[in-house]
């Protein structure tokens, strides 16, 4: 295995899904003015900044040895060539000439090294640190060459280090600053309030299509929209609810952009306990839910309806909605055939912010139709996590799951949804362990099957990735993946 | 009044700090964990213990209570557990904006008030007195945030007069665009704040206009527009200050809702934020600094009063 792409190939391939035709006279010198409902928390991905870090940082002011592209394809950045050896254990990485970080400091491979331990390192806060546990250890034999050793294959290694931010290694805190080799270098930040970002005279690769982003951030989306309707934005890049977007519904004035997210709502059982320990149980529910009509109450006729837990844009997607398609009789059927003919009773977690209480109302609604009784408990987004996920105490909740490839939790008896199934652990583990793509693809598919057919967890829909800018701005991404939003391409014309 | 200011200066300081405590206590009463606001889904359970010993929610309520006792009295504020950074800074950036904000609506109201509750109450026979009495009833009535969105709309949104919300990204650098960012907001802290202010003018103005010494006055041959000035203000003053330190109180810790709905950044949202994340110093350093500012506007209300009335300086006065 082995390959060098060409950098202009990969760049191709990363602009190219972006949308919108460049228009006549763009502006390079413009300032693309931005606004997002999710501010960072602080500026580390690995000090628990939340995805706002990633929409704001990734690939603009950090690049990685990899970057995972907004049609959902991994390609090298950093990393000039990366070649394996025949048993995968030992992967070698050639970095880029002449990159430096906006320090002035050049690239060197200690810097990589510094980067991916601190991901791993006691105190890391990444929810991608457990991916990167193969590794075990790091050589840098000279300034250009790092050395990944594994303990076991791990088939997903580029992918997982498209997640670490590539950091001078002379940068102590980053918590408030920045040393990346990106495009863009941070230019000022007001908590609360804005981040601004300019472009980097020094950068490497090719230049950016303007010359920098003020990201603003709200906290009430209504005023979101009333920003970009003054003309006081140039683009949002999420709209939170599908009444917002009647406002935007002039072509001339706006462009609204529906993109692929990762972002799933789902009701996820304790997998753990009865009556969820039971398969035909969990079933019946999946049956007993319209999620079409709960998409259409919730987002009209945008975005999909799930029939598992992976979306479109991860490789190993199928269309599995007719697994359990809706089918309130059978659902009840399938409730008396597992020693419940008159239904039960149980408690539904449920996160205090949209779309999560009126899901539950609908829930509720539905279930009760099959004979299942659904108590709803409104609890906040702290409270889910200490609750929920980390203690484990609850019957069923509702979640919108963000991650990218992330079925991959339903290999972990241990995760907070319980879900036990040997099958599934087993081929989720072989998946990472395999030497070729097409295998790797082929083991999560069928783990998936498995995990569809019984009905682990109630999947209802993928959101809707929903830009909208104003007429003149183009060449943003539309699908948003893992909440990134690549700046480089956007042009804005006179 | 040395005696005097020694006392308030100790009530002052037994005040904060058992306001701290009562915060420490509530706050340790809500269900969550401040890790959890840094953390994500895929975190292990290594991770997890990590993140609680990083923010100390692992240990016992008391050994947090000591830590906070002996920060607080090095008036140290201690760092935010999300953003890693000082609180104290933090709060005196975000002060930049809610002061100013709640200083501007203050006077905003109190130039609205006065001459219409003084109006109100000597002409309450006339058409306009009870105009102006019905329509601060309606002030009352009406959410604050409501009228904020209903400026929005009219004034930015379709007059395009003002900016929707947001406050400039490098403060008060360009002072023409922070003025403009903070004129709707100001409004609208200062209708809903006028509407209760102009109330309590009018009552106080009625209670002059029956008073002996206004007679009397007036027999003595003032006119009745003199014998207010004259004496009636100064009277109707009293009641009518402490009445606008609690005004000035609450409008600094009922920003909360304004801010959020202009996205200001100011010290309200740092609470609000500081509150769903659990970010425990955060939120007693804006808790405690806004209980000092409320503390030291009561304190000032008082001397304003007795500074106006002699009876309060001595109490043997007057009699």
């Amino acid at each position: 295995m082995h390959f060098v792409p060409k950098l202009a190939l990969a760049l191709g391939a990363a602009l190219a899904p972006f949308a919108g035709p460049a228009l006549a006279e763009t502006d390079p010198s413009a300032i693309i003015r931005i606004g997002s409902l999710y501010e960072p928390q602080n500026l580390d991905n690995t000090a628990g900044a939340g995805q706002g870090i990633n929409e704001a940082f990734n690939d603009n002011v950090y690049e990685a040895l990899f970057r995972l592209n907004d049609d959902g394809s991994v390609v090298p950045v950093l990393a000039a060539d990366h070649t394996v050896s025949e048993d995968g254990l030992t992967h070698t990485f050639t970095l880029q000439d002449g990159v430096t970080f906006h320090s002035g400091d050049p690239l060197t491979a200690a810097d990589v090294k510094y980067s991916i331990e601190r991901v791993l390192a006691e105190g890391s806060k990444s929810s991608r640190k457990s991916s990167l546990a193969p590794i075990a250890g790091i050589e840098t034999p000279d300034d250009k060459t790092v050395v990944i050793t594994l303990k076991s294959r791990s088939i997903s290694l580029p992918y997982n280090l498209s997640y670490v931010w590539i950091v001078n290694d002379a940068a102590t805190d980053i918590t408030a600053t920045e040393d990346g080799t990106g495009p863009y270098v941070l230019d000022g930040w007001k908590r609360g309030s804005a981040i601004s970002l300019k472009a980097f005279d020094g950068y490497w690769g090719e230049k950016p299509k303007n010359s920098g982003a003020t990201i603003s951030y709200f906290t009430e989306a209504a005023a979101l929209d009333n920003a970009l309707l003054t003309d006081a934005l140039d683009l949002v890049t999420t709209i939170q609810s599908p009444d917002a977007l009647a406002q935007f519904e002039d072509p001339s004035r706006f462009t609204i952009s529906e993109g692929n997210s990762t972002v799933k709502e789902i009701m996820a059982y304790n997998d753990r306990v009865a009556p969820f320990d039971n398969v035909q149980v969990r079933k019946a529910l999946a049956r007993g839910i319209d999620k079409a009509k709960l998409l259409e109450a919730i987002w009209g006729d945008r975005g999909m309806v799930l029939g598992s837990f992976v979306p479109p844009t991860d490789p190993w997607y199928e269309d599995l909605t007719g697994v359990d398609a809706y089918d309130p009789e059978s659902a009840k059927a399938l409730l008396a055939e597992a020693g419940y003919p008159d239904g039960f009773t149980f408690t539904l977690d449920t996160p205090n912010y949209d779309p999560h209480p009126i899901t539950a109302e609908f829930i509720k609604a539905e279930l009760a139709k099959i004979g299942v009784t659904v108590n709803i408990n409104i609890i906040t987004a702290n409270e889910w996590y200490t609750k929920v996920y980390q203690a484990k105490d609850f019957q069923a909740t509702l979640q919108e799951h963000v991650n990218h490839r992330d079925v991959v939790f339903y290999g972990n008896p241990d995760f907070y949804w319980g879900y036990n199934n040997a099958d599934v652990t087993r081929l989720i583990a072989e998946a990472e362990e395999v030497a070729t793509e097409e295998e790797h693809t082929a083991k999560l598919r069928e783990a998936n099957r498995i995990i569809a057919e019984e009905a682990a967890s109630n999947w209802f829909f993928l959101y809707p990735q929903i830009v909208v800018s104003a007429a003149n701005v183009t060449g943003y991404p539309v699908n948003g993946l893992n909440s990134q939003f690549f700046l480089r391409g956007i042009e804005k014309s006179k | 009044m040395g005696r005097y200011l020694l006392r308030r200066t100790v009530v002052l300081a037994l005040s904060l700090i058992a306001a701290g405590l009562v915060l420490f206590v509530l706050l340790r009463l809500l269900p969550g964990d401040p890790a959890a606001a840094l953390l994500s889904v895929g975190a292990d359970e290594a991770q997890i213990a990590a993140a609680r010993a990083q923010v100390g929610s692992d240990q016992p309520v008391w050994v947090q209570l000591g830590r906070f006792l002996s920060d607080l009295a090095r008036f140290d504020l201690g760092n935010s557990f999300v953003s890693n950074q000082p609180v104290l800074p933090e709060i005196l950036a975000r002060l930049t904006i809610t002061l100013p904000l709640t200083l501007a609506s203050f006077l905003l109201a109190f130039c609205i008030a006065v001459p219409l509750g003084i109006v109100a109450a000597v002409r309450a026979d006339r058409w306009y007195g009870a105009l102006i009495s019905a329509v601060s009833q309606l002030g009352i009535a009406v959410p604050v945030f409501w009228i904020g969105i209903l400026l929005v709309w009219l004034v930015a949104i379709e007059w395009r007069l003002l900016p929707a919300s947001g406050f400039p990204i490098d403060g008060w650098a360009d002072p023409r665009a922070a003025v403009r960012a903070l004129i709707l907001p100001v409004i609208t802290i200062a209708i809903v704040m006028s509407a209760s202010l102009l109330r309590y003018v009018r009552s106080a103005t009625l209670d002059v206009l029956g008073a002996d010494y206004l007679r009397n006055a007036r027999a003595l041959g003032e006119t009745q527009g003199r014998a207010l000035i004259r004496h009636g203000i100064r009277n109707g003053a009293v009641p009518v200050v402490s009445i606008l330190g609690i005004e000035l109180a609450s409008t600094l810790l009922g920003a909360v809702v304004v801010e959020r709905v202009f996205t200001l950044p100011g010290l309200g949202s740092m609470l609000l934020l500081g509150i769903q994340q659990r970010d425990y110093p955060s939120v007693q350093g804006v808790l405690l600094i806004s209980t000092l500012m409320v503390l030291l506007i009561g304190f000032a209300a008082d001397v304003v009063q007795r500074l106006i009335d002699p009876r309060l300086r001595d109490p043997g006065a007057g009699r």
